[in-house]
C-alpha cells in the first residue's frame, strides 16, 4: 500500500470497506504539493531575509551612534555584571520561592472565590455576597497599597500570634490582590460552560456541587488555562514589589549593587534573569492555547 | 457542461481513506442527493467542495475553473456559493439581520442599504420577516435552520451545499426546511445535499447517490434508486428505512 506523504497509514489500515486500493499522488497533485512547497520556502525566504536586514539596520544604527560608548559602560558592564550576578541571583530565589508558594495559594482561593459566586439559592446569598465584595475590594485596590498596609501596618500592630515576617505579609498581599482576578478568571470560565452540560450532569442525579466539581469546572479551567497563566507570568513579575516591605529579592539585590558606582548594569542582570524565568511559562502558555485552539480546528 | 465536476477525489484523515478515486458530475439547475451510512463521506465530500478540506488528490471543478489549484483563492471560490450545515452555525452574537448582512456587506461589498434591503427580501422569502432583530437563540431549530439558508442564499450562489440540514430538527419543522427547499428547486438552483431524510430525496431529487467505500456505489432517479436498488449494499442500507 502506497503511503500519502503526510498521512502515513500503517500498513493493513484500510478501514474503508476493508479494501487495500493501492494509491500513488497523480502527478497533478504532486505539481500541487511542488508549488505549496515553493511558496512555503519563498515566504520563509521573504521573512528570513527582512528579519536579518532590519536587525542588522537596527544593530548598526545604535551602535555607530555617538552615545553608544556611554550607554555600554553604564547598561552593560561585563564586569560589573558578573560581579552583581550571585548577589542578584540569590534574590531571585526568593521570588521564585515566593511564586511557587503564592501560585498555589491564589489558584485554591481564586477557585473558592469564584464557586462562591456561582452558588445558586437564598442560603448562599452571605458566601455570594462575600464573593462578590472580595474580588470588588481586591481588584480595585492597587497591589502597592495592599502591600504597605499589610507588610508596614500589621506588624505594627504587635498582636500576639501574628506573623511579623515582611515576607509573609507581601506574600499574603499577592495572594489577596491575585486571587481576585484569577476568582473572575475563573468565574467567567464556569459561566462559558453551556447550560445543557449542567442540565445533563444534573440528570443524571449528580448534586449542584457535584455538577461543579466533576463536570463544569474541569471544562471550566481547560477553557482558562490560557489567560490563568497569563495572570501567573504577570505574578511572576509582581513578585519584585515584594521589595518594598525590605526584603531582598532580585531587584533589591540589583538596587543596592547599583547603589555603589551609579552603573546600571545589575538592573539589566535582574530585567534578564525575570525574562529568563517568564519565557519557559510563556511559552507554556502558547502551547496550551494552541492546543486548545486547534481542538476540532480544521483548514479554516 | 456540467457546473460542478469532481475526478479521482481522494481525501483520507490518517489511516481512513473517507473518499477514493471519487467521480461525480452536476449539471447546472440539478439537485443531487447523497445518501450513505455515517462516515460514507458525504460531509467530508461537501467539505471539500467548499475547500474546507484539502484534498489529497484529484481535481474539482466548479463551472470550468479547477478550485483544487493551490493558485486559486479559496475565498474567492466560497463566495461563488452557499453551504448549510446539519448544526445551523448562526452567529450567536448577531441578529438574524446581521448574520445574513454579514457576507453581503463584509466579502460582496454592497453598500449597507442595498445589503439590508436584500437581507429583508430573502427573510420574507424564507417566512421569517418579523424575526429581523432577534437573535438566533430565541429561534426554533427550524426557524434557525431557514436563517442559515437565507444566509447562504443572499449571496445568489452558483451552487448550494447542504449537508444533513433537518438532522437536528423534528418532523413538523423539517417540513418547513424541506419545503423551503423545493421551492428553491423550482427556481433552477443547483444543489447538492447530504441527508437521511428519505422521503425528501424522494421529492426534490433528480439524481439520488448512495455513497459506500469511499465512492458512487450506486446511482440513479430517486424512483428507480430507492425502490429498487440493484445493488446487495445499497438494498441493506435502504431496508433500514420503513415506508419507501
Amino acid at each position: 500500500m502506497t503511503n500519502h506523504a503526510s498521512h502515513d497509514a500503517p500498513p493493513g489500515a484500510h478501514p474503508s470497506a476493508g479494501r487495500a486500493r493501492p494509491w500513488s499522488p497523480s502527478a497533478l497533485e504532486l505539481e500541487r504539493r511542488a508549488y505549496r512547497r515553493s511558496r512555503t520556502v519563498r515566504s520563509a525566504a521573504i521573512a528570513s531575509i527582512s528579519t536579518i536586514v532590519v536587525v542588522g539596520v537596527l544593530g548598526i544604527v545604535v551602535t555607530s551612534s555617538s552615545g553608544w560608548p556611554r550607554v555600554q559602560e553604564t547598561f552593560f558592564d561585563w564586569d560589573k555584571a558578573v560581579a552583581s550576578f550571585p548577589a542578584v541571583l540569590n534574590g531571585l530565589w526568593l521570588n521564585i520561592r515566593v511564586l511557587l508558594v503564592c501560585s498555589v495559594l491564589i489558584t485554591a482561593l481564586g477557585l473558592t472565590i469564584a464557586v462562591m459566586r456561582t452558588l445558586r439559592g437564598p442560603v448562599f446569598f452571605p458566601l455570594r455576597l462575600f464573593g462578590a465584595a472580595f474580588t470588588d475590594l481586591f481588584r480595585g485596590l492597587p497591589l502597592l497599597l495592599v502591600l504597605l498596609l499589610l507588610g508596614f501596618g500589621v506588624p505594627a500592630l504587635a498582636l500576639d500570634g501574628v506573623p511579623q515576617e515582611a515576607v509573609f505579609w507581601g506574600c499574603a498581599a499577592l495572594v489577596l490582590s491575585y486571587s481576585a482576578y484569577v476568582a473572575e478568571v475563573f468565574r467567567a470560565g464556569i459561566e462559558s460552560v453551556h447550560p445543557s452540560q449542567r442540565a445533563a450532569a444534573r440528570s443524571l442525579g449528580l448534586t449542584h456541587t457535584q455538577s461543579l466539581r466533576f463536570v463544569i469546572v474541569p471544562q471550566a479551567i481547560r477553557r482558562v488555562l490560557p489567560p490563568l497563566l497569563n495572570d501567573f507570568v504577570s505574578l511572576q513579575k509582581d513578585s519584585g514589589l515584594i521589595a518594598v516591605l525590605g526584603v531582598v529579592d532580585a531587584i533589591r539585590a540589583a538596587q543596592i549593587e547599583t547603589a555603589r558606582d551609579f552603573n546600571f548594569t545589575p538592573y539589566v542582570v535582574a530585567g534578564v534573569l525575570f525574562v529568563c524565568l517568564t519565557i519557559p511559562m510563556a511559552r507554556f502558555t502558547d502551547w496550551v492555547a494552541r492546543k486548545q485552539g486547534f481542538q476540532g480546528g480544521g483548514l479554516v | 457542461m456540467s457546473l460542478l465536476s469532481i475526478t479521482g477525489l481522494r481525501k483520507a484523515f490518517g489511516p481512513n481513506v473517507v473518499l477514493d478515486a471519487f467521480d461525480l458530475d452536476v449539471a447546472a439547475g440539478e439537485c443531487v442527493v447523497l445518501i450513505g451510512a455515517s462516515g460514507s463521506g458525504k460531509s467530508t465530500l461537501l467539505r471539500c467542495v467548499n475547500l474546507l478540506e484539502t484534498v489529497d488528490d484529484g481535481v474539482i471543478t466548479l463551472a470550468g475553473q479547477d478550485i483544487t489549484d493551490p493558485r486559486v483563492n479559496p475565498d474567492q471560490v466560497r463566495a461563488r456559493m452557499g453551504m448549510v450545515f446539519q448544526a445551523y452555525n448562526l452567529f450567536p452574537h448577531l441578529s438574524v439581520l446581521d448574520n445574513i448582512m454579514l457576507a453581503p456587506v463584509r466579502v460582496h461589498r454592497r453598500p449597507r442599504a442595498e445589503a439590508r434591503a436584500a437581507a429583508l427580501a430573502i427573510l420574507e422569502r424564507v417566512g421569517l420577516a418579523d424575526k429581523a432583530r432577534v437573535r438566533p437563540d430565541e429561534l426554533s431549530g427550524g426557524q434557525q435552520q431557514r436563517v442559515a439558508i437565507a444566509r447562504a442564499l443572499v449571496n445568489s450562489p452558483e451552487l448550494m451545499l447542504l449537508d444533513e440540514v433537518t438532522s437536528a430538527l423534528d418532523p413538523e419543522l423539517v417540513g418547513e426546511v424541506l419545503d423551503l427547499l423545493v421551492s428553491l428547486k423550482g427556481e433552477g438552483m443547483t444543489m447538492v445535499l447530504a441527508t437521511h431524510e428519505m422521503a425528501f430525496a424522494k421529492e426534490v431529487a433528480d439524481r439520488v447517490c448512495f455513497l459506500h467505500g469511499g465512492q458512487i456505489h450506486e446511482e440513479g432517479p430517486p424512483a428507480t434508486l430507492l425502490s429498487a436498488p440493484t445493488k446487495e449494499r445499497t438494498r441493506a442500507f435502504l431496508s433500514r428505512f420503513v415506508g419507501l
